[in-house]
């Protein structure tokens, strides 16, 4: 075992954690815990863009981008930090373009802005030109810049350092974050990380489906290291189809095609979202959008010989459009369908994208341990937090400007604490015993059972059961089927028994992580009986504010995989907009 | 030694069902793992595979269900993030990228696939590799935005046609198939390799940035770009497409010219 002492640790390099690593490595000694290499993180696979208030293109507001986030999480969203966030996008882009970032240009020179669903001028009149974006590849460019700036400030990266644990000391005021334990891929040993804050950016957990454009790596670690330690998710039920999937493999295509002017169209070529959100057609929110394309396929107007998909149409925008403004997805069409979106439609359905709950933070990203009460020294931001900006229904682009406002809040507030305190807490007794008989339980003979099954399967029911549209039925048979995992997975076998690069030991531990949110995901669906946002009930189909305009809180009650999830609720908070009928 | 689907069927049990269309592929992958042995060997897997299916799907339908010791780095499975950079008979490419319909043999005859490691770079188990010196030649040529004097309150202006200048070597992934593929970096490693000079080129061509003469100075340099011997090599493999023996004369001329 290895032990290393710093002011401050953050678990993840994708877009969250380098933006606060920029923040807190120039305040106090960072150290950044990677499972990957900063570059491979999924902020790269980002495309549209990034949406602020800039009024580069026409008239725009902070508060309209409050507004439109507010509505389009179906009143869900906590107002104050939708309002953060949405006032401070502006900087959050001019801060990554003083850093390099090379965004498309308007004729003037100034940062170009297309339109993105969701994002109206004026309360919804019509569709506004909100996005910053970098042809297609806005994700990819905010990644590298964040990374080129932790090279220019030294920012100390661990890479292929895999979280397994973090280290909570109890105090008389309850628990304090006192430090982290990472599992070294190279060699297999075991590193204890003291620290004064430790920052979760650790992503989402799109891999519990089969169908998803999220990497292999994203299995929800960070999420099941805090769930383990009996702290609290928020709103794990809220997960985000993203439309415009390529059909059958999930692979993403921007909904910035559609705000450079693509048609979603059914097999008898009718612009059908006319029909389900007249005033902004194609460009209504994600989650209206994928329901709308179930619906088609349901009700047998889905395109190709199977009639299980709908088709996104770009050959009217041109060659040069699509060469210039959206290189990317073209290539995927070409090069995974051999559809060239120039002359035909691309084949397109629904694909699991985004989790909108997560770890429960305040708008300073400090991590919660109940509905009042923070854990000090602890902080979580991006898509493995919830703060909640997104509510049921994140828009597009508000997720590269989640990361970089509360990435960058959660990187100050967690230097600052740092700094704030004399000494280190001290750790607790033998802080890397669980992750040691964690590896060497995984690593002993126990069992014939196969992780890829398990998985495999996993993925199967979450897809079939708990994906755009739920009903009591479904949720109840993706529950039996999670469980029935579970119990197998306490007999699975991992071949490799080395200690070097064991990556079929780490695909073990990520399956457990996954199957323990999946459940959270699951139980949380069946005891919303209503629909809101991204969480679609067939026998509830309306929204039930009486009832259930309140967050979902669910908390491990006891050890192990089996243990029990209790859910409790957290009220939402509002400054300005009453819930009011969602309409685009 | 081969390894076949069917005989290591007790390792790692029964194999998933088949797909309608699949065809049976061999899979040759260099394997070593200093950790037990003592050099490098040759394994061969016989497996069923889609036309469909991306070369990285073979490599963990063998993984998953064959042998799980298998390894190799991958994470978003569709060209962006840059992890499994491997040389794909004979060629570097991303796994993910490469279907196997365009390996098929013709005329029924069974495919075989190569795989190894990417050259150049100390193999740490089978298909995975030392990426520490790729980085460290990266972070060499200040491969950021360096600018003098006070930020402006907004953005800076860049023209669309300044912006334009740099776009191509905007793409790079860091994915060290370019410079993996230069016979220069093979035998003299100390070559900052194709990458490095391509992030040099992003900052160097941006009309923001005012630290181009630095990057010149380091470009400059016995291990710069005066060992690139134009083979096209890096240009062919770059998964993004990126006109990579193009930027590095650009760099090469700026440096003659002292123009940019």
């Amino acid at each position: 075992m290895q032990f290393h002492k710093y002011d401050v640790v953050i678990i993840g390099a994708g877009g969250a954690g380098m933006r606060a690593a920029i923040e807190s490595g120039q305040r106090a000694r960072t150290a950044v815990l990677t499972k990957l290499y900063p570059t491979r993180s999924h902020t790269g696979a980002a495309q549209g863009g990034m949406c602020a208030a800039l009024a580069n293109v026409e008239e725009d507001n902070w508060e309209w981008h409050t507004f439109d986030t507010i509505k389009g999480g179906d009143y869900l969203v906590d107002q104050d930090a939708a309002e953060i966030m949405a006032k401070e996008a502006i900087d959050a882009v001019l801060d990554l373009e003083k850093m390099g970032l090379p965004f498309n240009r308007t004729p003037e020179g100034k940062i170009d802005q297309r339109r993105f669903g969701g994002h109206t001028r004026n309360h919804g009149e019509a569709a506004v030109r909100r996005a910053c974006y970098a042809a297609d590849r806005t994700g990819h460019m905010i990644l590298q810049t964040l990374y080129q700036n932790c090279v220019k400030h030294g920012i100390e990266f661990f890479n292929e350092f895999y979280v397994l644990d973090i280290c909570l000391t109890e105090t008389e005021n309850g628990p304090v974050c006192t430090g982290a334990v990472a599992y070294e891929l190279a060699t297999g040993e075991i590193h204890v990380f003291q620290a004064k804050s430790v920052v979760f950016a650790t992503g989402g957990f799109g891999k519990v489906f089969k169908t998803t454009s999220n990497a292999h790596t994203l299995t929800g670690d960070g999420m099941g290291i805090v769930f383990r330690k009996g702290l609290p998710l928020e709103d794990m039920e809220f997960y985000q189809f993203h439309p415009t999937g390529l059909a059958g493999l999930g692979i993403l295509l921007t909904e910035g095609a559609r705000g450079e002017g693509a048609i979603l169209r059914n097999a008898s070529g009718e612009r059908f979202m006319e029909r389900y959100a007249p005033t902004i057609k194609d460009l209504a929110p994600r989650d209206i959008v994928a329901r709308s394309m179930a619906l088609e396929v349901l009700e047998g107007r889905g395109a190709g010989p199977n009639k299980d998909y709908v088709l996104l149409d770009c050959t009217h925008l041109g060659a040069e459009v699509l060469e210039t403004k959206l290189p990317d997805i073209t290539e995927f069409a070409r090069t995974y369908l051999a559809v060239d979106p120039v002359v035909e439609p691309v084949p397109v359905y629904p694909t699991a994208h985004y989790a909108m709950g997560g770890i429960p933070t305040n708008v300073h990203g400090e991590v919660l341990r109940d509905n009042d009460n923070v854990v000090p020294g602890l902080y979580a931001a991006g898509e493995c937090a919830c703060v909640s900006v997104h509510g049921a229904n994140r828009l597009g682009t508000n997720s590269l400007l989640d990361i970089n406002v509360f990435g960058r809040r959660a990187g100050i507030a967690a230097a600052e604490y740092a700094l704030s305190r004399d000494e280190h807490v001290e750790l607790p007794e033998n802080p890397a015993a669980a992750v040691e008989a964690q590896v060497a339980l995984a690593l002993s003979e126990h069992g014939q059972e196969r992780v890829a099954d398990i998985r495999t399967e996993l993925q199967a029911t979450m897809d079939a059961n708990a994906s755009v549209y739920r009903t009591e039925d479904t949720l109840k048979q993706a529950l039996h089927d999670v469980q029935a995992l579970k119990e197998r997975y306490a007999h699975i076998s991992v071949q490799d028994k080395g200690k070097r690069f064991n990556t079929d030991l780490l695909e073990a531990v990520e399956l457990g992580f996954l199957l323990e949110l999946a459940e959270v995901l699951v139980v949380g669906a069946l005891a919303r009986k209503e629909s809101r946002g991204g969480h679609a009930r067939e026998d509830y189909p309306n929204r039930d504010d009486t009832n259930f305009m309140r967050h979902s809180m669910f908390y491990k009650q006891g050890e192990g995989l089996a243990a029990d999830i209790r859910l409790d609720y957290k009220p939402v908070t509002f400054t300005r907009y009453k819930p009011m009928e969602r309409k685009y | 030694m081969t390894a076949t689907a069917e005989t290591t069927a007790g390792s790692r049990g029964s194999q998933p069902p088949v797909p309608d269309g699949a065809v049976t592929v061999t899979v040759k992958i260099r394997r070593f793992n200093p950790e037990f042995d003592d050099e490098p060997r040759w394994d061969s897997f016989d497996i069923p595979a889609l036309p469909s299916d991306r070369v990285l799907n073979l490599l963990h339908y063998i993984k998953w269900y064959v042998d799980g010791t298998l390894t190799f780095r991958r994470s978003c499975a569709h060209g962006i993030c840059g992890s499994d950079a491997m040389r794909i008979n004979g060629v570097n490419r991303l796994a993910c990228k490469v279907l196997l319909k365009d390996l098929l043999e013709k005329g029924g005859k069974q495919t075989t696939i190569t795989i190894e490691p990417i050259k150049g770079l100390p193999v740490n188990k089978d298909l995975l590799v030392d990426m520490e010196p790729f980085f460290e030649a990266f972070r060499a040529v200040k491969p950021y935005l360096v600018t003098y004097g006070n930020e402006p309150t907004r953005e800076r202006i860049q023209s669309v046609a300044d912006r334009e200048r740099f776009d191509d070597t905007t793409k790079c992934i860091l994915c060290a198939c370019c410079t993996t593929s230069c016979p220069v970096y093979w035998t003299e490693g100390s070559y900052f390799g194709p990458a490095a000079i391509v992030n040099a080129h992003r900052f160097i061509f941006d009309s923001r940035d005012e630290g181009a003469e630095e990057r010149l100075d380091i470009l400059n340099d016995i291990d710069g770009v005066w060992r690139c011997r134009t083979t096209f090599n890096c240009t062919d493999a770059c998964p993004r497409g990126i006109q990579v023996t193009k930027a590095i004369q650009e760099v090469k001329r700026a440096l003659l010219f002292k123009r940019i």
